[in-house]
């Protein structure tokens, strides 16, 4: 297996101090970048790369830079989302924490790339810690003029500037995020238009990137694309739950679930077994152990009906209680949902309610076909993706563990050894 | 006319003000630098904030309540945030919160009567491989048990 290459320092103390950075060849990548090449041979080799945005959409990086409009005498901005919320998704910030300057090449490189001269980093309210290194390390790289004007002699300029959000899952949504930087409540746009990278921020071309996506750009760009494709390409899984190891696992692209979990994640506790997973952050449907043995990648995790998502694994023992677990998961999208549409505000509050009475000792058979109507009803007709979040993991639920649902109603008690005892 | 926030206060929202090409874009930051000064958002406050950034204080006030960091009530001295999603869930920060809450005597969502602590059971904290999980203020404490959280809330002022 190759050695990992986004997480090859992490952990490493001192290592927001952009000395450190240096000293491994950073900053490299982003000096080629601006005084060698092309923005567009940049474009041509992040496209080539086959690079995929690590969000959870998974458009193509090369091709979301290539549509964005370079017009002469035009505003457009980077905008970094580094709102970091999908249950079970914790790369971003790991990477801002503990290698702030790897995020802030990569931005400069797709700043030069797409020829913006402004960026923002949309961060998590919540990130204290991450705001802090990444404040620092933003302050050194200017002293040093990677940032700011004339950088590096070459004659670009870019500013930047790191925005605090307060607070709402929302704000991940793409278009949420812009209103919210715009200083709005976080209400995702009205689309068309489809992509922020024609009209955007302000109605401005913007370039819109997850941290990871930015953090794999320094090392496409020093390795070129068939020295960075040796290395799976990398991407970052989150793996969290019932492992023993829980982490950030840096692994080839399509890494089987089996082996992420049990060769890297440390595997279960002794004398567990496994349950259930999400492979995708909370958004995702569930899968069980007879999908062990996929890849975990785009299109095989999408013909399961599932996805790979933001690439956060959520891995759950036979001591969980699944109906419980798709009751916090839903009680989630009913707190976030920001209330604009009908499907998305009562469809969860609905579904909360019927499963409250199903682990109350009070649900009725036909509210298993009620959840599932009302699952089925939100599909595809909610504005933004928040809702479209909510049916996969309950549909999933309900046709894996339909006899569980069944045991709660019909005895009105649990028959897993409930999750609190099983401690941690 | 009275101001709420301090000099420093203002003069700092001025600079969040020149640092977008539109002043509204340094709203949210500005109601961080508001609320750090008095622990949470009074009305007076917002209204300085809208004044500053040509806000009219209603829009401020529907944006101030729309993002869970804003408080619009005095919170406690200390701010505990647990997380109660499912990585936590999972590894069992329901016995926690519980024990958090019944040595405080609150539920979530409120404050100790002496001002002293408000307890928030938050969402995802995107730290679940130190499951479960919880910040006290700014500071985050990994795998924290029942035991470890009575050690956490002795060392508080």
């Amino acid at each position: 297996m190759p050695r990992p290459l986004l997480t090859r320092h992490l952990g490493r103390p001192g290592r927001e101090r952009i000395d450190a950075y240096l000293e491994t060849g950073g900053y490299q990548a982003a000096s080629t970048a601006l005084r060698d090449l092309t923005p567009e041979k940049i474009v041509e080799i992040v496209e080539a790369s086959g690079l995929r945005g690590r969000g959870g959409a998974g458009f193509p990086a090369g091709r979301k830079w290539k549509l964005t409009p370079k017009r002469e005498g035009e505003a457009r901005y980077l905008v970094v989302n580094a709102d970091e919320s999908e249950p079970g998704t914790f790369k971003d910030r790991t990477l801002i924490e503990q290698d702030p300057h790897q995020l802030l090449e990569g931005m400069l490189i797709a700043a030069y790339a797409n020829q913006v001269h402004q960026a923002f980093v949309y961060l998590r309210g919540e990130f204290f810690a991450g705001y802090d290194r990444l404040r620092g390390a933003l302050a050194d790289a200017y002293a040093r003029g990677y940032f700011g004007r004339n950088i590096l002699g070459t004659g670009f300029d870019l500013e930047v500037v790191i925005h605090r959000g307060a607070g709402a899952y929302i704000c991940g949504e793409e278009t949420a995020l812009l209103e919210s930087l715009e200083g709005k409540r976080g209400f995702p746009r009205l689309k068309p238009p489809y992509y922020p990278a024609v009209k955007g921020l302000y109605g401005q071309p913007t370039v819109l990137n997850n941290v990871e996506t930015l953090a794999h750009i320094p090392h496409i760009i020093a390795l070129g694309v068939d020295g960075y494709r040796a290395y799976g390409p990398p991407v970052l899984y989150s793996v969290s739950g019932h492992v023993l190891d829980p982490g950030v696992k840096e692994l080839p692209i399509g890494t089987p679930l089996r082996e992420i979990i049990f060769e890297h994640a440390g595997g279960l506790r002794p004398g567990r077994t496994l349950k259930a997973l999400f492979p995708g952050g909370s958004s995702s449907a569930i899968l069980t152990a007879e999908h062990l043995d996929t890849p975990a990648d785009f299109e095989p995790l999408a013909k399961l009906g599932s996805m790979l998502g933001s690439s956060a694994i959520i891995v759950m023992d036979d001591t969980t209680c699944m109906p419980a677990v798709i009751r916090r998961t839903v009680e989630f999208y009913r707190d976030e949902s920001c209330g604009k549409c009908t499907p998305c505000r009562e469809g969860t509050i609905w579904l909360s309610q019927i499963l409250d009475r199903i682990l109350l000792g009070r649900g009725r058979m036909e509210d298993l076909d009620l959840l599932d109507g009302i699952a089925r009803n939100m599909t595809g007709t909610c504005f933004c993706p928040l809702g479209e979040s909510v049916p996969p993991s309950l549909r999933a639920s309900l046709r894996h563990f339909h006899e569980e649902y069944e045991h709660h109603i019909k005895t009105g008690a649990c028959d897993v050894r409930p999750v609190a005892a099983a401690g941690a | 006319m009275a101001r709420a926030l301090s000099e420093a206060v203002l003069g700092e929202i001025a600079r969040l003000r020149g640092l977008y090409p539109e002043p509204r874009s340094a709203l949210l930051p500005a109601l961080h630098a508001a609320q750090e000064e008095a622990g949470y958002l009074t009305e007076a406050a917002m209204e300085d904030v809208g004044r500053t950034l040509g806000v009219p204080l209603t829009e401020v006030v529907s944006v101030a309540t729309f993002y869970e960091m804003f408080h619009l009530e005095r919170p406690g001295r200390h701010h505990i945030r647990i997380c109660t999603n499912l990585s936590c869930y999972l590894n069992g920060c329901d016995r926690v919160l519980e024990h958090l809450c019944g040595r405080l005597g609150v539920r979530p969502g409120e404050t100790t009567p002496d001002g002293r602590v408000t307890v928030e059971a938050v969402q995802c904290l995107a730290a679940c491989e130190e499951a479960p999980v919880l910040l006290i203020d700014a500071e985050r404490h990994p795998r924290v048990s029942p035991a470890a959280l009575d050690d956490l809330l002795a060392r508080l002022a």
